[in-house]
């Protein structure tokens, strides 16, 4: 049934009127000049993530911190960033930072230019803060109490319990969830492409305009994105194989 | 009288509604070892995390070596966990040389140095490389002891050192307690290795639903104990 099912999709791949390969062709010189005009939004989406998945889980560290704290209130600071960050789908978040935050500063007497490059990083990294703010937390929370008041014993102050005992115990157990958010934020910088940033789903959108071949465009375009996230995930069991290793 | 090295006066504990320990009254004194038992639930594992500061009373004072009762330095006192709470992620000899080098300020070189000394007296000075993960679980406690005489306190605290141990390893542990309290460390132990107890012990105390119900020399303890309660709880454990 399935061998049915794909030999058709390869048939109508292959010969069927509905496709038109040759708008991304790389034997023509204008099928080759449209795959490079593609492909040339990876640098682009690549630095987005990047730099967003490391604004985020610095951020998330800090929000999740308060969550740790013994006192109420800090934990109630928490818990209202994450509820709120949560709650807020991500492109109207980048709406509101994009069109909206420029004005708040503009009364505010500055002038900070949000460009698209920007404004993507901000929201992809706050909204996804929320995300590994609770992974910190998690994580940190399952290292078992003992271990914190050992070091308290031991005479270390709450940083030195942090930074010696309880995170690298935890990162461990971060890392993979934490990988995992790094492939959402690979995803979800496609909404970049709203505010004008050229990276690979907007490049896709401009192509498409122009040759009218959705199919094959959006096809190659997902084939990109599934490349990079196989990357990734590779990269991420390499890395968790060796602090496997490491821990043994 | 010298100054006491712990005195409790008046200590009064809750964890929410429930009262765990009324009025304790307790003074050790330099040099001292005593030995805490009781029933589950007594009260005798929280004395001694008041003592190391893990927990916070609510009304009387605590002091520890002659202390401010609201300073919370901690340093004074070392503390031995029932489930050793070593750092799974270090080398025992990192293990022992965290608390010297970021806490105390030594050196490396001097931190090691001081690592090795208390891993001989421990008698695992050959496993400074490993990690607690491969240890047995006697190496593991006296790991742990050795972690905490690298503070060098002036008191040590035992939190039912051996309950998590089989039986095998117990011997060996209770081994290098009994030197420690031989070369006149402070010690409070909650155990209920009576053996040990009747070697080392200077002074008994028996708790029993958070209050300090009889405390004796453990001769007149253990052959005539005043009270009804403890009578029924040195038969439980000393009748099989």
């Amino acid at each position: 049934m399935r061998a049915i099912l794909l030999l058709l999709l390869l048939g109508g791949c292959a010969s069927g009127t509905n496709w038109g390969w040759y708008v991304i062709d790389p034997t023509t010189p204008a099928g080759w000049t449209n795959i490079k005009f593609l492909v040339g939004g990876m640098g682009a989406t690549i630095q987005l993530s990047l730099i967003a998945a490391a604004l985020s889980i610095t951020l998330g560290l800090i929000v999740a911190l308060p969550a740790l704290s013994e006192r109420r209130a800090l934990r109630i600071v928490n818990r209202v960033y994450v509820e709120v960050i949560r709650a807020i789908p991500l492109l109207p978040m980048l709406f509101w930072v994009f069109y909206g935050l420029p004005i708040i500063f503009r009364q505010m007497g500055l002038t900070v230019p949000i460009d698209p490059f920007w404004g993507a990083i901000i929201t992809l990294a706050v909204s996804d803060s929320a995300f590994t703010a609770e992974i910190y937390r998690a994580g940190i929370q399952s290292i078992a109490r003992g271990q914190t008041e050992a070091a308290k014993t031991i005479g270390l102050s709450y940083a030195q319990t942090m930074r010696y005992v309880v995170l690298p115990q935890a990162v461990r157990r971060i890392l993979p969830p934490l990988a995992n958010q790094f492939i959402y934020i690979v995803k979800m910088s496609a909404f970049a492409s709203v505010i004008g940033m050229q990276e690979l789903t907007r490049r896709a959108n401009e192509l498409v305009v122009t040759e009218y071949r959705p199919l094959e465009i959006y096809t190659l375009l997902i084939l990109e994105y599934l490349v990079l996230v196989l990357i990734i995930s590779a990269a991420v069991r390499w890395l968790e194989r060796r602090m496997g290793a490491d821990e043994r | 009288m010298t100054e006491p090295m712990i005195e409790m006066r008046g200590v009064n504990k809750w964890f929410g509604d429930f009262h765990v320990l009324r009025d304790i009254d307790l003074t050790v004194a330099e040099g001292e070892k005593v030995v805490i038992c009781g029933p589950s639930g007594s009260g005798k594992s929280t004395v001694v995390r008041l003592i190391s500061r893990l927990e916070v009373h609510e009304t009387g004072t605590i002091r520890v070596s002659g202390g401010d009762p609201s300073q919370a330095s901690g340093r004074d006192v070392g503390m031995v966990f029932q489930q050793f709470n070593l750092f799974p992620h270090l080398t025992v000899l990192q293990n022992l040389t965290l608390g010297p080098r970021k806490a105390l300020k030594l050196s490396r070189a001097e931190a090691e140095d001081r690592a090795r000394r208390f891993l001989a007296r421990v008698k695992i000075p050959e496993q400074e490389g490993k990690r607690p993960g491969q240890l047995s679980g006697g190496q593991q406690q006296r790991v742990a002891i050795a972690r905490a005489l690298c503070m060098e306190p002036k008191v040590m605290l035992f939190d039912e050192p051996t309950s998590a141990l089989d039986p095998e390893m117990i011997a060996e542990v209770l081994d290098v307690m009994v030197e420690l309290a031989e070369g006149g460390m402070t010690m409070v132990v909650v155990t209920h290795e009576m053996g040990f107890a009747r070697k080392v012990a200077d002074r008994m105390v028996f708790m029993d639903q958070g209050e300090i119900v009889e405390t004796g020399p453990p001769a007149a303890f253990f052959e005539r104990p005043k009270s009804e309660r403890c009578r029924t709880f040195l038969g439980q454990i000393l009748s099989h």
